[in-house]
């Protein structure tokens, strides 16, 4: 009894117990491997996906409960297509080991969807959950108030 | 672990003879470059073992793993300088696992005598050593050796390609070498004729690679600058491929769960999770197990039905029963004497200042759990792994496995950070054990955060007992006991390897500090305990770097002097390149002017892996506990290849560091660690998290990492900062225990 969902606009039918988490129906079955597995306990933010625009932690939502369009960082901008933040986040080098970053990305881009000028306490409140063991929340900061600049912009 | 054993005895000779002119190996032997192991496959043709000319560009082949500290774009920087390439032509590759690839700067290290005081002449023999590394086919992405290691070699490789393209298209041509230059991957003739590099490739494989000159450092075109990360578009884009990113056609995912007490599995009862959705075998490893299962999650939910009934932990089952045992280290003589100036046993005049510090054990947590892939077939064993050393990882699972090493291959894909964790190759044999169980068959083995945590090796705790003695507002002695486990030595014994050596490495970050004190020593004794130790970034300096320069900090108010300018009055006679970063950091934070109210500032220093770095930490008490403010950080690399990625290794060096400093540590119940996930065992985090300015100074002899040095200063500038504020002055990490930090 396959459930369907949506993951970057195309649609999949996965053939897996319920309750398994989204992060692995997305990484061993849909084999989407940009979304990464950090603690699977909510505590790193490694996951992070967008279901309906939202940020979630993809190791949190079971299967049954995927109850809309899934956005992960594949689906934010490819290589050649990419989105603004992914752009200024090369532009800064952000990345070091570059594990962390998928999830920054995503918890970045839903806090600029509801906030197009944050400061610094409003960054510190969305990132909080996004862990970075190399450390790189300077390069994070300035790359959001950039990609806020040039969103506003329009660039 | 056979190889560790090996090395361990080849070891013996080369801190005996090698270095005393090439006795035992002979200089033929050390000078001869290994044959290049690299295969090359269609419209690919490589010009040595580290340049590849192909139709669309140039790939350059890169030994070192990548784990976030850019070594593969300076990597490829090396090579473009003196090849003439542009950036967006340059691919880089992880190399085979292979003698061409032996870490040179890793070894050029290991020598006697103080590093900071070494001149140009030393660095000679500094090289020749290297090449001894490639006897014992040390290939170890770690001790911030890379750059050291390539800065020369890859310099080269680049210039001799060019000069054998040349020489093809000469032979080819007629035209004189002479004629010739070399530009954005073509070759240019007098007439102005460009022709690429991919044209002349197939005409060079016979030609005699010539004898080549470098490029003065005034003509860089890549070198010294910010170069654009190569991996940096696929960072964040999701389309890097991590270890545990790897799939193969028909691949099964597995887990493990080894015993947490690192000791045996008396028995285990699989009955409940072997009919659980998903699971196709259940292994048993001897000391724990492991279980195949169709998708990663189903095995992990299988793996905790699981029933197993541990044995006992090989050593003291809590943290208390470890603490008395690391004390008792100072029950022996010193295992060595590291550091031994004036008489440190001379009743001396003064204030006498005496401390005793401890520093837990720590785990890693790199970002990306342990994982590796691993295929068995035919007898032939391949993995995909992230991993500090490919060596040691192809022979530890020969060994495991029973074939020979030829028969196993080693794939490095990005590392989701490394931090010295990844040089312990343990989770590899476990693939390697699964896939030969189920032959024919890839399987991917991801650990939970919790295997992560609880099969960590550990950055030893250590324990440092401190006298000195300051006069007239300096010290006149300074007398430094340590103990803690020796990593290299612990792992040399346990493969049966003997372990002839002094580790100086016990006292890292204190020995070599460059400080000009009459009465100086520094000792160090092994401990015992049992528990299974790593490198942890910056290695024993991670700890000694926190007493060295805590003590300092003390003795200058014992001296009622300034802490900086103690620091400095005592360095600039030994190392002016570290005073003048004393004097940039007190520029860069303005040291010593009014702060306001709840403000202080504290100042570290450490020299580690030949840079010196110093760091000032403000912190301010606020509403919600001790806040960390800014840090301020100056370091002298001698060189800098990459100016903004230095910066990032320094910042990020620094939080790691503080990230232990305020919260980290591990303890023992029943023979296990007692943390697990990251709502445990936490780190700094964006709202926490301090604001950095970096300074990168080029007045060292040499050139030197940067990957660890950052990691040292960031513990004891903390706790001088809080000693500023709070008059509580803390000898034990982390500083949480102390201090109402903000978690
Ligand atoms: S893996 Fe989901 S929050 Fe860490
Ligand atoms: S970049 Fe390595 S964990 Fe964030």
């Amino acid at each position: 009894m396959a459930k369907q969902i949506t993951v970057n606009g195309q649609s999949y039918f996965i053939d897996l117990p319920d309750d398994v988490p989204l992060l692995w129906v997305l990484r061993d079955e849909v084999g989407l491997t940009g979304t990464k597995f950090g603690c699977g306990v909510a505590a790193c933010g490694s996951c992070t996906v967008h279901i309906g625009g939202m940020a979630v932690r993809s190791c949190q939502v079971a299967l049954a409960d995927v109850s809309g369009p899934v956005t992960t960082i594949e689906g934010l901008g490819a290589p050649d297509t990419l989105s603004t933040l992914q752009a200024v986040w090369a532009e800064l080098q952000v990345a070091q080991c570059g594990y962390c970053q998928s999830g920054q990305i995503m918890q970045a881009a839903e806090l600029l969807a509801l906030n197009a000028t944050p400061s610094d306490a409003d960054i510190d409140d969305a990132m909080q959950g996004n862990l970075c063991r190399c450390g790189t929340y300077p390069r994070i900061r300035a790359a959001i108030h950039e990609a806020a600049r040039r969103m506003g912009e329009g660039v | 672990m056979a190889s560790i054993g090996k090395i361990a005895r080849r070891t013996f000779l080369v801190g005996t003879a090698a270095i005393a002119g090439g006795v035992v190996f002979g200089v033929y032997k050390l000078n001869q470059d290994p044959p290049n192991p690299l295969k090359p496959g269609e419209g690919e043709w490589p010009l040595n073992a580290f340049v590849v000319i192909t139709t669309d560009g140039v790939t350059v082949i890169c030994p070192k793993s990548e784990f976030g500290q850019g070594v593969h774009s300076t990597w490829a920087a090396l090579v473009a300088e003196e090849l003439d390439v542009d950036w967006q032509q340059i691919r880089v590759v992880h190399s085979p696992a292979a003698l061409a690839y032996y870490n040179a700067g890793l070894f050029g290290m290991a020598l006697p005598g103080l590093d900071y005081r070494r001149g140009p002449v030393a660095e000679g023999i500094a090289a020749f050593m290297g090449k001894a590394a490639k006897l014992l086919d040390l290939d170890v992405t770690g001790g911030s050796s890379s750059i050291r290691d390539g800065y020369t070699r890859l310099r080269i490789a680049g210039a001799t390609a060019r000069e054998t393209l040349k020489l093809a298209l000469s032979r080819e041509t007629g035209t004189p070498v002479s004629q010739m230059t070399t530009e954005g991957g073509h070759v240019v003739l007098g007439d102005g004729t460009r022709v690429s590099y991919a044209t002349i490739a197939p005409l060079a494989a016979d030609v005699d690679p010539p004898r080549v000159g470098l490029r003065d450092p005034s003509t860089w075109r890549y070198l010294g600058r910010d170069m654009p990360r190569l991996d940096m578009v696929a960072k964040v884009t999701g389309t890097a491929e991590f270890g545990i990113d790897v799939r193969l056609e028909g691949m099964k995912y597995a887990t493990v769960h080894m015993s947490p007490r690192r000791g045996k599995m008396v028995g285990f009862d699989k009955s409940k999770a072997q009919s659980m959705p998903g699971v196709e075998r259940i292994i048993d490893l001897g000391d724990g197990f492991a279980v195949v299962a169709s998708n990663t999650w189903l095995a992990f939910k299988a793996a905790e039905a699981v029933e197993p009934e541990w044995g006992p932990a090989p050593y003291p089952a809590d943290t208390a029963s470890l603490w008395a045992k690391v004390a008792e280290g100072f029950d022996a003589e010193p295992h060595v004497v590291a550091r031994d100036e004036g008489n440190a046993d001379r009743t001396q005049d003064g204030t006498e200042v005496i401390a005793e510090y401890r520093a837990p054990y720590l785990a890693h947590t790199t970002m990306e759990p342990m994982n590796a892939t691993a295929l068995f077939k035919d007898g032939k064993l391949t993995v995909w792994a992230g991993v500090q050393t490919m060596a040691i990882t192809r022979d530890n699972c020969a060994a495991a496995l029973g074939i020979a090493a030829e028969d196993v291959t080693v794939i490095v894909p990005f590392l989701g950070g490394g931090f010295g964790r990844r040089a312990t190759p343990d989770y590899v044999v476990q693939a390697a054990r699964i896939a030969k169980e189920m032959a024919g068959t890839p399987i991917k083995l991801t650990w939970t955060r919790e295997e992560d945590v609880a099969r960590d090796h550990f950055r030893p705790a250590a324990m440092a007992r401190m006298r000195g003695v300051v006069r007239d507002g300096k010290a006149v002695l300074y007398d430094a006991h340590v103990a803690s486990a020796s990593i290299t030595l612990d792992a040399m014994e346990a493969s049966g390897g003997g372990a002839p050596m002094k580790d100086k490495e016990l006292v890292g970050g204190m020995h070599d500090q460059p400080y000009a004190i009459p009465n100086f020593r520094v000792a160090a004794y092994r401990t015992f305990t049992g528990v299974p130790t790593a490198s942890w970034r910056s290695v024993g300096a991670s700890y000694g770097g926190f007493f060295f320069d805590t003590f300092i900090d003390e003795m200058a108010h014992a001296a009622g002097a300034d802490p900086l300018a103690f620091r400095l009055d005592l360095i600039r006679p030994e190392h002016e390149p570290s005073a003048k970063l004393l004097e940039t950091v007190a520029e860069m934070s303005g040291w010593g002017s009014a702060l306001p109210q709840g403000t202080a500032q504290g100042v570290a220093f450490t020299y580690s892996f030949g840079t010196p770095v110093a760091q000032v930490i403000q912190v301010s008490q606020r509403g919600s506990g001790i806040g960390i403010d800014k840090v301020w950080i100056a370091c002298d690399p001698g060189v800098a290849l990459d100016p903004r990625n230095i910066e990032a290794q320094m910042f990020g060096g620094c939080l790691y560091g503080l990230s232990a400093a305020v919260m980290g540590e591990i303890t023992f119940a029943d023979g296990r660690a007692e943390q697990s996930n990251f709502w445990d065992y936490d780190a700094l985090r964006m709202h926490n998290a301090p604001a950095f300015e970096v300074r990168i100074l080029q007045n060292a002899i040499g050139l030197s990492g940067v990957g660890e040095p950052g990691t040292p200063p960031a513990a004891p500038a903390l706790g001088n900062a809080l000693f500023a504020l709070t008059g509580t002055r803390a000898r034990e990490l982390p500083l949480i225990k102390t201090f109402d930090l903000i978690l």
